[in-house]
């Protein structure tokens, strides 16, 4: 599938100046069609261009896990990914998984367990852990499993282990795996 | 971010063919740099679709497509099960978000996180060749004590390279014009010389397309990682062992180390004072002190030295342990 450049009329561009591109994303089952910067990382796109909030921009660089989304079912940091290298993708941010008058379990776990202060790195934590729990029920091991042949229980431990990618300032950490801990448990193994 | 033109390769002979262009696959390394200006491609060819995805058992061993991501390579049932010091290295690396993005060619092509390398403030001879090194003198925690120049300290991140190298993988590449060449995946990587900015012996344009695993060694397996936070940090020294006790004796040993240099590490010397001894720690011992002879730390690394000897003695019993201990 190619990349669609947006030619300016009347001739071509300097040889440095911002490319344009024509880009269809899959957002939340819906398709938005937009004309992106080819700079431009998932993450602006969704919350810049498609004005999906949700996923939160922390340190913009990989490390604290705010702008978590699912693509393809699975979790990324969507601040370190191009937006045009995702189209045709199946994109899953937070407004897709529930809505305040019908939260996601996930989420109505979260305030069940107070797994927030702030709740900036929220949206993050829950789609990581959506990501995370399929992971698991995929049978993958992770550096807290004894040995990566089993397939093992999805503790505290491996918890902790697995969401090492979300970072939380206020350190709601054991409120967040009871939450984790409790959704995983209703879902069929 | 400098401006840049993104196109899509159909496949690996059209991306070979984009001259002059960098490629990008999961971008979890090369945009972060981009993001800082350290890296400034002026044309970027997207290859994470190409058909280069498969874990296919090959010749007795395994051929991994250079677009495999790291976590699917974790869960494999053959790595886990054949190769799990490879699914323990992964498994070690990162976190969860970044193992589903990042590639098998990519990891072995991340660069370096020396902070001076990160800081375009200061000078780094990786960055911005003469520009001398601030970390020789300066803040050198997680630099190199082995291999090192007076040009560069900096280590090579990657732990899949380190699990990698101790299993004698080899790099299947593509070249433009269409050329293939397989190269041990020890012939990668370079030490810094008067060259840190050239991390590898990688042609212009030349693609990594395939990471072949011999049989797995006989043996026991595994990956032991030292670092400041028990998840989501670099190692500041690793090591991947695939021992073999056969009649009270070590009949193999294979070696590799992490966080020590400017590329994975292997001496066959340290593996050759183990095979043949008893597995004990005076063996084990020994073959650190050939490790270590010619390790030179820089003031704020010099605890790699003993932290170096210590995690290896402590790696060896772990192999050998219920064998003839």
């Amino acid at each position: 599938m190619p990349l669609s450049p947006q030619v300016a009329p009347g001739g071509s561009a300097p040889a440095d100046a911002p490319q344009r591109l024509s880009v269809t994303l899959t957002v939340n089952g819906e398709d938005h069609a937009l004309a992106l910067d080819s700079r431009t990382t998932l993450l602006d796109a969704l919350r810049d261009h498609l004005h999906l909030t949700g996923a939160k921009k922390g340190c913009d660089h990989g490390q604290c896990g705010a702008c978590t989304v699912l693509v393809e079912g699975r979790r990324i940091n969507s601040c370190l990914a191009l937006a045009a290298m995702h189209e045709g993708d199946a994109i899953t941010t937070i407004e897709g998984v529930g809505t305040p008058q019908a939260l996601h379990p996930l989420q109505a776990g979260f305030v069940r367990h107070d797994g927030y202060q702030c709740g900036y790195c929220t949206p993050g934590q829950i789609m990581s852990a959506l990501g995370m729990v399929e992971e698991h029920r995929q049978g993958w091991p992770s550096h807290a499993t004894g040995s990566v042949a089993d397939r093992p229980a999805l503790t505290r431990e491996e918890i902790a282990e697995r969401m090492s990618g979300n970072i939380c300032r206020c350190a709601a950490y054991p409120n967040i795996v009871d939450a984790i801990s409790e959704f995983a448990g209703e879902q069929p193994a | 971010m400098r401006p840049f033109t993104l196109t899509r390769a159909a496949s690996p002979e059209e991306a070979v063919a984009e001259t002059g262009a960098r490629y990008i696959a999961g971008g979890t390394n090369l945009l972060d740099l981009m993001k800082l200006g350290i890296e400034t491609p002026a044309r970027l060819v997207d290859i994470s679709r190409l058909p280069l995805n498969e874990v296919e058992e090959a010749d007795g061993g395994l051929r991994i497509g250079s677009q495999v991501p790291n976590s699917d390579l974790a869960a494999h049932d053959l790595v886990r099960t054949r190769y799990p010091l490879l699914a323990e290295a992964l498994l070690a690396g990162a976190s969860g978000q970044l193992r589903n993005k990042a590639t098998t060619g990519g990891n072995l092509l991340q660069r370096t996180r020396c902070y001076y390398f990160y800081d375009s403030a200061l000078p780094c001879n990786k960055r911005d060749p003469g520009s001398g090194c601030g970390a020789i003198g300066g803040v050198n925690r997680i630099h190199a004590i082995l291999g090192t120049s007076d040009k560069c300290i900096a280590t090579h991140p990657s732990d899949m390279a380190v699990a990698m190298l101790a299993l004698d993988a080899k790099v299947e590449t593509l070249r433009p014009g269409g050329a293939t060449r397989t190269l041990p995946l020890a012939e990668l990587h370079r030490l810094p010389g008067d060259t840190p900015h050239i991390d590898t012996n990688l042609k212009p344009g030349e693609l990594i397309t395939a990471v072949v695993l011999p049989p797995p060694p006989p043996g026991r397996q595994l990956y032991r990682k030292v670092r400041d936070r028990a998840s989501y940090a670099f190692a500041l020294v690793s090591v991947a062992a695939a021992i073999e006790v056969a009649d009270g004796r070590i009949a193999s040993a294979r070696l590799a180390f992490g966080g020590l240099a400017h590329k994975p590490w292997r001496n066959p010397d340290v593996e050759a004072a183990l095979v043949g001894a008893r597995p004990d720690d005076a063996a084990f011992r020994g073959a650190a002190a050939v490790l270590l002879a010619g390790a030179e730390g820089q003031g704020g690394n010099d605890f790699k030295i003993p932290l170096l000897r210590r995690t290896l003695v402590a790696a060896l019993r772990d192999a050998t342990e219920g064998t003839a201990r």
